[in-house]
């Protein structure tokens, strides 16, 4: 009884990255567990492994004794094992009896037995104790109510063990509260209860145990909750050995370029100012989530902004779209290099010269030979692994894409402000230095540059100034001298007690 | 031998090597197909064809639709016979179908790209509002040419080559040098290769879209023009299902539906399929009726070598 959800052993592998290694803990039955952890810990990899959607390179999970193979979400389920994601799987057009009845409707010689179908999960919803009524339809249902459909399919597919990824990070602290309650209730029932926040102090509300993970592998494992603290769990989530990847230079700043006065948009309501001075690696940490993409692309004019006033050198940008903002000398290279960076199925040359070949393409008519020429200039100068300038860039590894994509914006002549999301996401430790140097000669260039990551000893590494978001504001600011992972990573989590989170739209 | 075959069949040019074998094929087992008169007439075939397939072409590589062309081009056609009749001008009547079809066009892009309506809804709307206008200004019928002098432009010659003919090759050329050495182009692929990531680079994407759908439309004006002059009189009925062959010629070309993919050669060679499988019919009395079905299996055939073609890339 004592370990009825037992991990051991549990290692994984990708491409150049040990995801998760020797990871063992167990979990009694009845209880609720947390698990914390840095962005890259490796809590969505082991969740990913429990809920079938990846298999484990070495090890186990044990359930009640048994061994237990998933190699699909379907096993998973087979053996009462349910994950509930981040991003709700459910049919908004469909009605919450619908949803909870899916794939195995209740029916009659092909008649769906509505009428039996809705009893019945009205029944159990009742018995959960979700006070809906199983005929609205799910689009009509807030987050929060969405959030207990998606425990309560949970329950009716008689789950044993539950996992619970971020569950309130859209929802007011009024329904999460509701959903503590219906955990509580799950508990009570003799489940096991999987809970990934990174909110401590839900940590420390909801949970009986706990478990750490840092850089793929177990930092601590507390049977017991009683006796710890925030602050000794940060302590867990941070310290890990310091290898000096970075290379960081000093410089002398100038003056401000980027001045960025509350902006705001969308997907980030709240006003946010900032400055980027000339030579300055200005860093941006912040979780997954925390409106630091969001900023940026308000920055750019990627998307929408609603107000505010952004000034280059003193002028204010008065476009607000990216074409203007490059005209303006402002450059984004984005998250995700392959949604909205790079274009697929365009040569290397294509994807470099796309922007700057306007200054050599009289009366719009290019010279290719010119568009050669450039691109070929900077596959020497920034070492972009390539067989030739006429390579397709899907078929590039992921550092050089990114080198790519830098790339464009070097070959803009006049470039004042470079913003780079996630600069070495997926990409390996040796073009990832190349990054960083180039970066900082960049800087020394005069130009200012703003990082944003989600890896903190990156953000630590590189920069001579450190902004931290959480929850979409702008928290606390940081200089080179007074940088330290604790403080960082402590301003970086959210605490219910002094925010109250903002909603995104579903 | 088999290996080379293969390279040959499923290489860069293995369109164009289909299309060789196809035309000695023909030529060495229809009579009449290889002669000069046959050839000019194949090519006056496929006039209206290529002329519409030349921006059809632009708007697919930008992952585009447009159905709107047929009616397009009966309307255009329409309004060049009636202006023309009313005004006892013939400039001024071309003109006003080029700017009628221009404007067409312009209002498709604008609602597409401002007003974010799928392509596929906005062309198929436009396409019954057009054809709607057609019908409504004659009445239903179709209303003669009275100067002699617009429909002898189909007629006309130089160099022994008709003057429709003509149009369509300078068309292709000029098309041709747009989409490879224009930023207009470049961008129309680019888009069609990743449209965020084009608007992120800088790339104008709405008024780029705006832009091909109003050369579709301006295209169409002279296909209809041309129409119009060769059948001597503007019929309401006219070019039903172009949309189709033209969409057909271009992806028989290696145009990719999902865009970022055209080359004007590509599209050069699949209006040339198109029409010389209905030459190769007419010439041998085949009915009619069966050259629907022919044409859906060439396009079937050239789909799927397409697709065995960049499996094997990969």
């Amino acid at each position: 009884m004592d370990e009825f959800l037992a991990f051991s052993h549990i290692g994984k592998t990708y491409p150049g990255v040990r995801a998760l290694d020797d990871i063992s803990f167990s979990v009694p039955k009845g209880t609720i567990h947390g698990l914390v952890g840095e962005n890259g810990a490796g809590k969505s990899t082991l969740i990913r492994i429990l809920s079938g959607d990846t298999e484990a390179d070495d090890g186990e999970i044990r359930i009640d004794g048994d061994v237990q193979h998933f190699s699909s979400t379907r096993d998973a389920f087979a053996a009462r094992v349910v994950v509930v994601h981040q991003e709700l799987q459910l049919v908004a057009s469909l009605t919450v009896a619908e949803n909870l009845t899916l794939g195995r409707f209740p029916a009659r010689a092909g008649v769906i037995d509505f009428r039996g179908m809705i009893a019945h999960v009205g029944a159990k919803l009742r018995e959960i104790g979700i006070s809906v009524d199983p005929k609205t339809p799910v689009s009509q249902l807030s987050l929060g109510e969405r959030q207990m459909i998606e425990v309560a399919k949970a329950v009716m597919m008689d789950a044993r063990v539950i996992a619970l990824d971020e569950p309130t990070s859209s929802l007011s602290s009024r329904e999460s509260e509701v959903l503590f309650d219906l955990i509580g209730r799950l508990k009570a029932q003799g489940k096991v209860v999987v809970y990934i926040s990174h909110r401590l102090d839900e940590i420390f509300r909801l949970c009986d145990g706990c478990t750490v993970l840092r850089d793929g592998r177990l930092a601590a494992h507390h049977t017991s909750i009683d006796g710890l603290t925030r602050d000794m769990l940060v302590s867990e989530m941070v310290g890990r050995a310091i290898v000096d990847i970075w290379g960081w230079r000093g410089r002398s700043l100038g003056k401000p370029r980027l001045v960025v006065d509350q902006i705001s948009g969308k997907h980030l309501p709240q006003p946010a100012s900032f400055t980027a001075r000339a030579g300055e690696i200005h860093g941006f940490f912040g979780l997954v989530g925390s409106g630091r993409s969001e900023l940026m692309r308000l920055v750019y004019g990627a998307d929408k902004r609603w107000g505010g006033r952004i000034d280059i050198d003193g002028v204010v940008l008065s476009g607000r779209d990216p074409k203007r903002s490059i005209r303006a000398g402002l450059v984004l290279c984005s998250e995700d290099r392959k949604y909205d960076g790079i274009i697929q199925g365009m040569s290397v040359t294509e994807n470099i010269v796309v922007s700057a070949r306007r200054h050599f393409s009289p009366f719009g008519v290019t010279r290719p030979a010119k568009e050669t020429e450039t691109a070929e200039k900077f596959i020497k100068t920034l070492r972009i692994r390539t067989p030739s300038a006429r390579q397709d860039v899907v078929n590039l590894s992921g550092g050089n894409q990114q080198k790519v994509v830098l790339a464009r914006w070097l070959a803009e002549s006049d470039i004042r402000v470079l913003i780079v999301d996630e600069p070495t996401r997926g990409i390996d430790v040796g073009a990832k230095a190349e990054i960083y140097d180039l970066l900082y000669s960049l800087a020394e260039r005069g130009i200012a540059i703003v990082v944003v990551s989600s890896e903190l000893p990156e953000v630590m590494g590189i920069s001579d100034r450190i902004s931290v978001m959480c929850e979409g504001r702008i928290v606390a600011s940081f200089e080179r001298a007074d940088f330290d992972e604790h403080t960082i990573l402590a301003a970086a989590l959210p605490d219910r007690s002094m925010t109250e989170p903002t909603r995104r739209a579903s | 031998m088999a290996g080379f075959l293969k390279r040959l069949l499923l290489g860069e040019q293995g369109l164009v090597v289909i299309f060789i074998a196809a035309f000695a094929l023909v030529s060495a087992t229809v009579p009449n197909f290889l002669t000069d008169r046959n050839m000019l007439g194949l090519f006056q075939s496929v006039v209206t064809i290529g002329i519409v397939s030349c921006t059809m072409m632009l708007c697919l590589a930008s992952r585009d639709f447009d159905l709107s062309v047929g009616s397009i081009v009966a309307f255009a056609g329409m309004v060049a016979v009636m202006a023309s009749n009313a005004t006892g001008s013939i400039p001024l009547g071309l003109l006003a179908a080029l700017a009628c079809g221009a404007f067409v066009g312009f209002v498709n892009g604008v609602v597409i790209a401002k007003l974010r309506i799928n392509a596929l809804i906005t062309t198929l709307a436009t396409m019954q509002i057009v054809r709607g206008l057609a019908l409504i200004s004659s009445d239903g019928r179709a209303v003669g040419i009275n100067d002699p002098i617009f429909y002898r432009l189909a007629l006309s010659k130089a160099l022994g080559v008709p003057t429709p003919v003509w149009v369509m090759l300078i068309l292709f050329a000029i098309f041709g040098f747009v989409l490879n050495r224009t930023v207009f182009g470049r961008n129309t692929l680019a888009i069609g290769g990743n449209p965020e990531a084009s608007r992120l680079a800088g790339v104008d994407v709405d008024a780029t879209r705006i832009w091909i759908f109003a050369l579709q439309g301006l295209v169409c004006g002279v296909a209809g023009i041309l129409l119009a002059s060769r059948i001597t009189s503007g019929q309401p009925n006219a070019a039903t299902g172009l949309e189709l062959s033209a969409i057909s010629a271009c992806v028989l070309g290696g145009v990719s539906l999902a865009g970022g993919r055209a080359a004007i050669t590509g599209v050069i060679v699949g209006v040339l399929i198109l029409g010389i499988a209905e030459n190769a019919m007419n010439l041998l009395n085949i009915q009619a009726f069966y050259q629907y079905l022919v044409r859906g299996v060439i396009l079937l055939l050239a789909v799927l070598l397409d697709n065995i073609r960049s499996r094997g890339l990969r």
